[in-house]
């Protein structure tokens, strides 16, 4: 996707917006299926504006940095099962350390709080390299332990959130219509994931999630990528940690179901989770979808008690199509 | 363990052969590692391990080695499933509430027929349509959880009572101190044993988890020994699900909840491959044995809960690393 950029130049522009288009057509039906079911809310219900926007971009928010956080794990060919409790730590600790804090201290645990996530994925990152333990039942294993340790520093719901933390989130930037929290998703996206991924190690990521054994070969730092992308991992659980403590405005020491509904997301937003394959796109469209379906769901006036049905019902027959679609590509 | 490993002579045991004999029977090192847990436990609070302790212990393990069963199969396979648990607590919670209205038996059936359909939804998922076994089982995980969420809403009427016959059998003792539970799982851990290493079927489970290409060159019909698998773990999560039901003497809708990390865990530290293709039942049901004398020992030490599962987790990861050195397997 990236060498493209360079190449698109010397090509006629709908060329390239062609091949794009075709690379990214997970990507770009996700985008559809998002917009179509956004009119559908509007259908649903017409006094859908800019407040419900904000509602589902504050909602969305946890969820889409965890399905990134996951991403990353994933396209190195690891999967992280811990991010929900890695997100609990860094919730918890935002949530103690900023209560009664003055304005100046707060803006510093803010950047401890990732810089926390950060070192926790790397000693998630630390620990499959070194113990040699497949990657799932690592993190299962961190799961428990960052979990203790979320109930440790706090445990059970209290702590604060500062204001200009729980502004960064509310109402929309400019217009109504533009919710910020959307574009501090943007921001923390585009500053982290899009450099680094044009970085060596960024490539390294792809090539060891994609065939291990070749990119050693090839010369690739195989121990020291996996660390990278779980730290990365840990980084955004980290910033999705603060987000719910900015959502919220307190931390909870047991958040919810984060770790499996990032995978759905990622799922859902393409990347394969053999590794190597996908991006950070698909998978915030997908959280989006996802949440977007949670509230349509409310609109509809269905009863809360089927929306887990449906919401699971819906994932697998996602996934049973993709898997169709893949079947006939491949006989085709 | 530290030997290099020689070339096997032609008649005679040779260091590789040892090492093979360890790596086949991780059950031997399990033993003593669960001893000595025991002895720990024994040091700890002097003259708690008695006959009637050894029996407890038993009928608290046996939902769990149930549970483990299922999950043992499945990962021979190469996949997981992620929905035993719910399902288990499904079977549990419908036959509770039935049982007052059709009868124990009827009840029973309806129980164990819920979970095999959805172990039937699982096998068709994962078989036919090549769904990722992770995202598959997750989200039926999910539509059951929902399921149960609008039943429990429609069966308020009727309390929710175990039929007497579940709760003699798993939690009573026959003769002083011979778990009743044990009438039940002998033979089935036996059948289990049996048919993984002497039937086709079983050795299909660790074809198809070892070499899926090899087992499809020759003439494998992985989608149907894959749909049986899911179906046979559906219904043995529900058999699991019934016995918890048994011990606890209750059911509710989120009874095997905290059972679906232990499950996975206790298949691993078992020795079996999360990858597929290697292991055994033999493992997982000391496996299950360690974590129930790990949960006695973290309680009798009364340490705070958020300790417990920190040292709950870091022992699992420590038996899983030690593990990995023994066995040379993993993802280096």
């Amino acid at each position: 996707m990236t060498a493209t950029t360079a190449l698109a130049g010397r090509e006629s522009l709908v060329a390239y917006l062609r091949r794009t288009l075709r690379r990214n057509a997970w990507t770009a039906g996700l985008i559809g299926l998002c917009l179509a079911l956004l009119a559908l809310t509007r259908i649903i219900r017409p006094t859908f504006g800019a407040f419900d926007l904000e509602t589902l971009a504050i909602a969305a928010l946890p969820l889409a940095l965890a399905a990134v956080a996951q991403a990353s794990a994933v396209i190195a060919g690891g999967i992280d099962l811990s991010v929900g409790s890695m997100i609990a730590v860094t919730n918890v600790t935002a949530a103690v350390l900023m209560k009664d804090a003055s304005t100046e201290a707060t803006v510093a645990i803010a950047l401890g709080v990732l810089l926390l996530g950060l070192a926790l994925g790397t000693v998630n990152g630390i620990v499959v390299v070194l113990s040699r333990v497949p990657d799932i039942v690592v993190t299962l294993a961190m799961l428990y332990v960052w979990g203790g340790v979320a109930l440790l520093i706090l445990p059970s719901q209290g702590g604060g959130a500062p204001d200009w933390l729980k502004r960064l989130v509310t109402g929309g930037l400019f217009v109504d219509e533009l919710p910020k929290a959307l574009v501090v998703l943007a921001v923390v996206v585009a500053a982290i994931w899009l450099p680094f991924r044009r970085t060596k190690l960024g490539l390294a990521l792809y090539a060891v999630g994609s065939d291990r054994l070749a990119a050693f070969r090839s010369g690739v730092n195989v121990g020291l990528t996996k660390v990278v992308s779980y730290a990365l991992c840990g980084l955004f659980s980290g910033a999705a940690g603060l987000a719910l403590t900015a959502a919220t405005g307190i931390g909870t020491p047991t958040v919810g179901a984060y770790t499996l509904a990032g995978v759905a997301a990622i799922v859902l937003g393409g990347v394969n989770l053999a590794g190597g394959r996908g991006g950070v796109v698909g998978p915030i469209v997908a959280a989006y979808i996802l949440s977007l379906i949670r509230t349509d769901l409310v609109f509809l006036g269905v009863d809360p008690n089927y929306s887990t049905m449906i919401q699971g019902g819906i994932m697998v027959l996602v996934v049973m199509v993709a898997g169709l679609l893949t079947l006939r590509r491949r006989r085709a | 363990m530290t030997a290099v490993p020689q070339a096997p002579e032609p008649g005679g045991r040779s260091t590789v052969d040892r090492l093979a004999v360890l790596r086949s029977q991780p059950v031997v090192p399990l033993l003593g590692l669960l001893v000595l847990l025991v002895l720990l436990l024994q040091l700890v609070r002097p003259g708690i391990v008695s006959p009637s302790w050894i029996s407890t212990t038993i009928l608290f393990a046996t939902p769990l080695a149930i549970l483990a069963a299922a999950q043992t199969l499945v990962m021979l396979t190469g996949g997981i499933d992620l929905s035993v648990a719910s399902v288990a607590s499904m079977a549990a919670y419908v036959t509770a509430t039935q049982s007052s209205r059709q009868g124990d038996l009827v009840a029973i059936l309806l129980g164990l027929g819920a979970a095999v359909l959805v172990g039937l939804a699982n096998g068709v998922g994962v078989g036919i349509f090549q769904v990722h076994p992770l995202i598959m089982t997750l989200g039926m995980g999910l539509v059951v959880v929902g399921f149960l969420t609008v039943y429990q809403v429609l069966a308020i009427a009727s309390a929710a009572a175990v039929p007497a016959p579940l709760a003699a059998l798993f939690s009573g003792t026959s003769f002083g101190f011979f778990p009743n539970s044990l009438f039940l799982f002998l033979p089935l851990a036996a059948f289990i044993l049996f048919a993984l290493r002497r039937t086709g079927y079983g050795r299909l489970l660790y074809a198809i988890g070892d070499n899926p290409t090899a087992a499809r060159l020759s003439g494998v019909r992985a989608w149907q020994v894959l749909l049986v698998v899911y179906v046979i773990s559906g219904f043995l999560a529900g058999l699991a699900g019934l016995a918890l039901s048994g011990v606890a003497q209750s059911a509710t809708i989120a009874l095997a909840e905290v059972y679906l990390l232990p499950s996975v865990a206790a298949v691993v530290i078992g020795g079996t491959s999360i990858y597929g293709g290697r292991g055994g039942y033999g493992g997982s049901i000391v496996g299950a044995l360690i974590l129930t004398v790990l949960v006695t020992l973290l309680t009798v030490l009364e340490a705070p809960q958020p300790v417990r599962q920190i040292l709950y987790g870091l022992i699992i990861l420590a038996v899983a690393a030690a593990y990995a050195r023994v066995a040379g397997e993993g993802n280096g």
